[in-house]
């Protein structure tokens, strides 16, 4: 590849998008990670627009999805299409960071934060012009962050962690947003912000997929659930989803059933920071 | 006090001394502060010893000549940046593990072709621990080109690196060229280390990359004030350190990394001493 072909790369128009093509679609994808089999024979289509909780044990291959999805991650077998096109043409596709898996001491304000997002836009050698400023300040303003754009990201909580990351998205002009256990260490207020944004963003058509834990959060919230166990378990409805069927077979051994007065099933799988452990 | 700061002015090797200290201090600090925010501090003292057996390679096709020299450091240093690379990238090896058995390996090397020169050994101390009063007019044109190059390159990608530093996810997911960016940022390093060779030598490089980062780090919290300030702070050291050097009659390498430590010290002192914001 030439040097030229090689600076063309840093601006990217972004693939055309098929009308009528699925939004997303998996086909017979496996994957390996780390030369382990994570992902085994997945296939589904989401609708554009939707919110899908993704849930499942630990290992369960839902951060080697989100990053088939995104196109970061080759699938050993199946394909991964966007729109009719292979993912890793678009720059419309947002995966947030898990809030652990930053560096908070970087010297970056959370303007610059949010701004990184509109990078390839910009181009190589552009400095941002001001409507990117503009973009910028207005998707701050959509999360509720405008008054906090020059602070250190150190100096935010949680919450306003996680919203500056959804700004950064909406800079970026993402039309599907992956984020990895977002409510993970919020309290429960903060927990209600983030997902009042995410009703902004099913106004604006946005089709959102969240990793999660709390299966009882999954189904109040989401349209639909995805229930992963490096298969597919099950993908519809939560009440078609959640049976104690599917859940036994994504969750083994570590499953407790409880029934509740809504009838719904409080489930304590493998993992330690949610609800409190029933032996 | 004039007299005192305009006394070693009055020797040419004085001022071509000062000059490639300065610039190649701003060099070191600006490619340092993508070292430090990417955590490569064990790269950056590993990569310079690992260019030993260029730089013994270079002195002995070229009989001492630094041309020979500075060639040999260039073609071992990006070799082993980008060799680096390719090892740690998908691999089975953890990247730290990967490190110390290439660059152990690689000063091995070097050592071993100097032992088998052992009368030149001296002038090899030059480049272990530097020599930057020996800077010729013809050393510091290289040292402006090729630190001119340096800077450019990382003005002209600040955006693009600044993203990779701070989450590679999303310059994957803009779709960044990242693999050419990881291995653009070795290479500037590789070069870095050789223009900084005569500077402060091998052994205390990784000073001149990661003390003045990491003490604008503790003033700012933006990424261009942070490369501002530590280039700063890397000059002033440069320029203090040779003054340092000349009366008190110790090794300039030495005195410039000392008065970039004190720097430090001075900073994080301050630091601790102040209460904390919230």
């Amino acid at each position: 590849m030439s040097l030229l072909e090689r600076l063309r790369d840093f601006t990217h128009p972004g693939a055309p998008h098929a009308d009528h093509a699925p939004f997303v679609r998996l086909q017979n994808v496996s994957a390996h990670y780390d030369g382990v089999l994570a992902l085994e024979d997945i296939s589904l289509e989401l609708y554009g627009g939707e919110q899908v909780a993704v849930v499942g044990p630990n290992g369960a291959g839902k951060s080697t999805l989100f990053k088939v999805i995104a196109g970061i991650h080759p699938p050993s077998r199946g394909t991964a299409t966007m729109r009719g096109s292979d993912p890793r043409q678009h720059i419309c596709i947002a995966y947030l960071p898990q809030r652990t898996e930053v560096d908070w001491r970087f010297p970056v304000t959370v303007q610059d934060v949010v701004m990184m997002g509109r990078v390839s836009k910009m181009g190589l050698f552009r400095r941002p012009h001001p409507t990117d400023w503009q973009a910028v300040h207005e998707c701050l303003a959509l999360v509720n962050l405008e008054s906090l754009a020059a602070r250190q990201i150190q100096e935010l909580s949680g919450g306003q962690q996680q919203r500056m990351f959804i700004a950064q998205a909406l800079a970026q002009e993402a039309e599907l947003l992956m984020m990895d256990e977002p409510l993970n260490g919020l309290d429960a207020p903060s927990q209600e912000e983030v997902f009042n944004i995410l009703a902004e963003l099913k106004q604006r058509r946005v089709t959102v997929l969240v990793a999660m834990h709390d299966l009882g959060l999954a189904a109040r919230r989401f349209d639909r659930v995805l229930l992963l166990n490096r298969r597919l378990v099950g993908f519809g409805r939560p009440g078609e989803v959640f049976t104690e069927a599917h859940l036994r077979r994504a969750y083994g051994g570590h499953l407790q059933m409880v029934e509740t007065p809504e009838g719904t099933l409080v489930l304590n799988d493998t993992c330690c920071d949610d609800d409190a452990h029933a032996h | 006090m004039l007299t005192w700061l305009l006394e070693p002015l009055t020797f040419a090797f004085m001022q071509r001394g000062l000059l490639a200290a300065a610039l190649v201090g701003v060099v070191c600090a600006l490619v340092g502060t993508y070292v430090v925010l990417r955590g490569m501090a064990f790269l950056g003292d590993a990569l310079p010893h690992a260019i030993l057996p260029g730089v013994a390679a270079g002195y002995l096709l070229g009989g001492g000549a630094r041309g020979p020299v500075l060639w040999g450091s260039l073609v071992a240093a990006i070799f082993t940046a980008l060799g680096i690379g390719a090892l740690t990238r998908g691999a089975r090896i953890r990247e730290d593990s990967a490190i110390g058995i290439f660059f152990a390996g690689m000063f091995a090397l070097g050592i071993a072709l100097i032992s088998s020169i052992r009368s030149y050994a001296v002038d090899l101390t030059h480049f272990l621990f530097g020599n930057v009063l020996g800077v010729t007019a013809n050393d510091l044109w290289l040292t402006a080109a090729l630190g001119g190059l340096v800077i450019l390159v990382i003005l002209a990608f600040y955006k693009e690196f600044m993203v990779l530093a701070f989450d590679p996810r999303l310059a994957a997911t803009l779709r960044l060229p990242t693999n050419f960016l990881e291995n653009l940022l070795l290479v500037l390093i590789a070069l870095t280390i050789v223009i900084a060779l005569q500077t402060v030598g091998i052994a205390l490089m990784v000073a001149m990359l990661v003390t003045p980062a990491v003490t604008a780090s503790l003033l700012t919290r933006r990424l261009h004030w942070m490369m501002a300030l530590a280039a700063a702070i890397a000059a002033f050291s440069g320029v203090a350190g040779l003054y340092l050097s000349y009366y008190a009659g110790i090794a300039s390498g030495a005195a410039i990394v000392l008065v970039c430590t004190a720097c430090f010290l001075v900073v994080w002192g301050g630091q601790s001493l102040r209460p904390q914001r919230a």
